[in-house]
C-alpha cells in the first residue's frame, strides 16, 4: 500500500515496521487474552451460565426479541425516510411560511436527545390522558429524530446537483413540484445513498434505545435473561449474545450498503456527482 | 415554571452531571479518537487492522449495550470496582472515539497531498509528518463534523440515565417520585439542551472563522 503520509519503506524501515507489527499484534493479544482470563476466571464461560441460552423458549424468546427490534426499526425507517423527503421539500420551499417552520422543526428535533424525545411520549403523554405503548413511543421518537436528520441529508444533496439540472426541468415547462419529485430527489438519493444507509445503521442502533422504555427489544430481553437469579445471574453470557445480534444486523445492512453503492455507480450516467460531506448523525 | 423552580435543585444536579459527563468523555473520545486516526493511516499493517476492526466494530454497537456492558456486566468480573458515572465515561468514550477517528481520518484525507509530500521531502519521518504537518490543518478542516460528533454525544449523555448514573436524563424519575408531572419536566429538560447545542453550534460558528484554513 502507498500513501503520500509517508516513503515506500526500505529496508531498515521494513524491519522496523515488522517489529512493530509484532509489537502491536502482542500489545492486542495481551489485552484480549487479560478479557478473555478475566471472563474465564470470573466463571463467564461456565455451563451453568450458558445453559439458559439452550432452552427452546428462550431461545424463541430471543428470536422474538429481535423481531421486535427489527419491526420498530423498519417501521421508524420508512417513516423517518417519508418525513425526511417531506421536510427537505419543505425547507427548499419558496413560501417563507412553510420553510421556516420546516427549518425550527429539523433544528428542534435534531437538538433534543432522542432518548428525552422517547421518554416524553412514553411517560409524558399519558399524563395528558393518551395512551401510548412503548412500541409507539420507541417508533415516534425514532421517526422526529432521524427524520429531521434525513430531511438535512435530502437537502444536503439537492443542493449539491448542478444547476443546470433545475434549470433544465424549469425550461421545459415542468412545475416547481415536479422539478423537485422527478428530477432533483432521484439523484439527491442516488449520490446520498451511503449517507442515508448509514442513517438507517444508526435507526437500527437507537432502537436499543428501546431498552430504557421498555420496549421488549433485544436488550431488553437480555437483562430479563441475565437477571435470572437459579441460572447464575449470566449478564454477560447475555450482553455478549446480544452484542453478536447487533453487530452481526448492522453489519448486513452495511454490506447491502456497500453493494447498493456499487451497483447504483456500475450503470450508465449514474451517479457521477460525489457525495457531498455530510456525515451521519450519532 | 413552577415545576422548574420548585425543584431546581435535581435540574442543577442533573445538569451538572450531564455536563461532567460530556466534559470528560469529550476529551477522552477525542484523544482516543485521534490515536485511532492515526493508527488508521500508519505504515505498519499490524496497526492499521488493529483500528480499523476496533472502529468498525464498536461503530456497529449500540451505544446502550456498550454501557449496559459497562454498568452490569463489567462488575461481575471482579476487577477493580468503579462506580457508575466512570462506567459511563469509559463506555461513551470509547463509542464516541470511533466517530472521532472517522472525522479526524476525513480531515486527514482533505489536507492537500503537497502538504505530506513537501514534508517527506524535508525527510521528515511519519511522525513528524503527521503530527506537525497534516493534523494541525486537519483538525481545522474537521471543525463542523467534529462539532457534530461532540454535539451527539452531549445528547447521548442521557443514555447514561438509564444505567444508574444521575444525568438530566434521570431528572423524570427523580420529579415523578416528588409527585411532579412527568411532561412539563422532560419539555424543561429538552429546552435546557436545545440551548446547549444552541450554544456550542455558536462555538463551532465561531472557531470555523477563527481557524479558517485560507488556501
Amino acid at each position: 500500500m502507498s500513501s503520500v503520509l509517508f516513503d515506500a519503506p526500505g529496508p531498515k524501515a521494513r524491519t522496523r515496521y515488522r517489529i512493530l507489527g509484532v509489537f502491536t499484534a502482542l500489545v492486542i493479544l495481551l489485552i484480549v487474552g487479560f478479557i478473555i482470563l478475566r471472563f474465564a476466571q470470573s466463571g463467564q464461560f461456565e455451563a451453568k451460565k450458558w445453559q439458559l441460552f439452550t432452552f427452546p423458549l428462550v431461545q424463541q424468546t430471543i428470536v422474538q426479541s429481535v423481531g421486535a427490534t427489527l419491526a420498530a426499526f423498519a417501521t421508524a425507517a420508512v417513516f423517518s425516510l417519508i418525513l425526511g423527503v417531506l421536510l427537505a421539500f419543505g425547507r427548499l420551499s419558496d413560501r417563507r411560511w412553510v420553510s421556516l417552520p420546516c427549518y425550527g422543526f429539523t433544528e428542534l428535533f435534531r437538538a433534543v436527545p432522542l432518548l428525552v424525545l422517547m421518554m416524553i411520549f412514553y411517560y409524558g403523554l399519558p399524563t395528558l390522558g393518551v395512551a401510548i405503548t412503548p412500541f409507539t413511543a420507541v417508533v415516534a421518537g425514532l421517526v422526529l429524530y432521524n427524520g429531521s436528520v434525513l430531511a438535512e441529508i435530502f437537502r444536503a444533496g439537492i443542493e449539491s446537483l448542478p444547476r443546470g439540472q433545475s434549470e433544465a426541468g424549469y425550461a421545459i415547462g415542468l412545475p416547481k413540484s415536479a422539478v423537485m419529485t422527478s428530477i432533483l430527489l432521484p439523484q439527491a438519493v442516488r449520490s446520498m445513498l451511503p449517507v442515508i444507509i448509514s442513517q438507517l445503521v444508526v435507526i437500527l442502533k437507537d432502537t436499543a434505545l428501546g431498552f430504557i422504555v421498555t420496549y421488549n427489544e433485544i436488550l431488553f430481553q437480555a437483562k430479563f435473561f441475565g437477571s435470572q437469579i437459579q441460572y447464575a445471574s449470566p449478564i454477560i453470557p447475555a450482553a455478549m449474545v446480544a452484542a453478536v445480534l447487533y453487530v452481526g444486523m448492522c453489519l448486513i445492512l452495511a454490506a447491502i450498503a456497500k453493494w447498493l453503492e456499487r451497483r447504483l455507480s456500475r450503470k450508465p450516467g449514474a451517479a457521477i456527482i460525489p457525495a457531498a460531506a455530510v456525515p451521519a448523525e450519532v | 415554571m413552577d415545576t422548574l423552580l420548585n425543584n431546581s435543585d435535581l435540574f442543577l444536579t442533573g445538569f451538572k452531571n450531564t455536563l461532567i459527563l460530556f466534559f470528560f468523555s469529550a476529551i477522552f473520545a477525542l484523544i482516543l479518537g485521534t490515536v485511532v486516526a492515526t493508527l488508521r493511516v500508519s505504515p505498519v499493517p499490524a496497526m492499521r487492522a488493529t483500528a480499523t476492526l476496533y472502529v468498525n466494530v464498536v461503530r456497529n454497537t449500540p451505544l446502550t449495550l456498550i454501557l449496559f456492558f459497562f454498568a452490569l456486566g463489567y462488575p461481575k468480573l471482579g476487577l477493580v470496582p468503579i462506580d457508575f458515572t466512570t462506567a459511563a465515561i469509559i463506555g461513551l468514550s470509547l463509542y464516541t472515539a470511533t466517530y472521532v477517528a472517522e472525522a479526524v481520518r476525513s480531515g486527514i484525507n482533505t489536507v492537500p497531498v503537497g502538504q505530506a509530500e513537501a514534508a517527506r521531502a524535508i525527510g521528515l519521518p511519519f511522525t513528524q509528518t503527521l503530527t506537525l504537518v497534516i493534523l494541525p490543518q486537519a483538525f481545522r478542516a474537521v471543525i463542523p463534523p467534529m462539532f457534530s460528533v461532540f454535539i451527539a454525544l452531549l445528547k447521548n449523555t442521557t443514555v447514561a440515565a438509564g444505567f444508574s448514573v444521575f444525568e438530566a436524563g434521570a431528572i423524570r424519575a427523580n420529579l415523578s417520585e416528588r409527585g411532579e408531572p412527568a411532561l412539563t419536566g422532560l419539555l424543561w429538560v429538552a429546552l435546557v439542551f436545545v440551548i446547549f447545542v444552541f450554544v456550542l453550534s455558536a462555538l463551532q460558528r465561531k472557531l470555523e472563522q477563527k481557524w479558517k484554513v485560507s488556501r
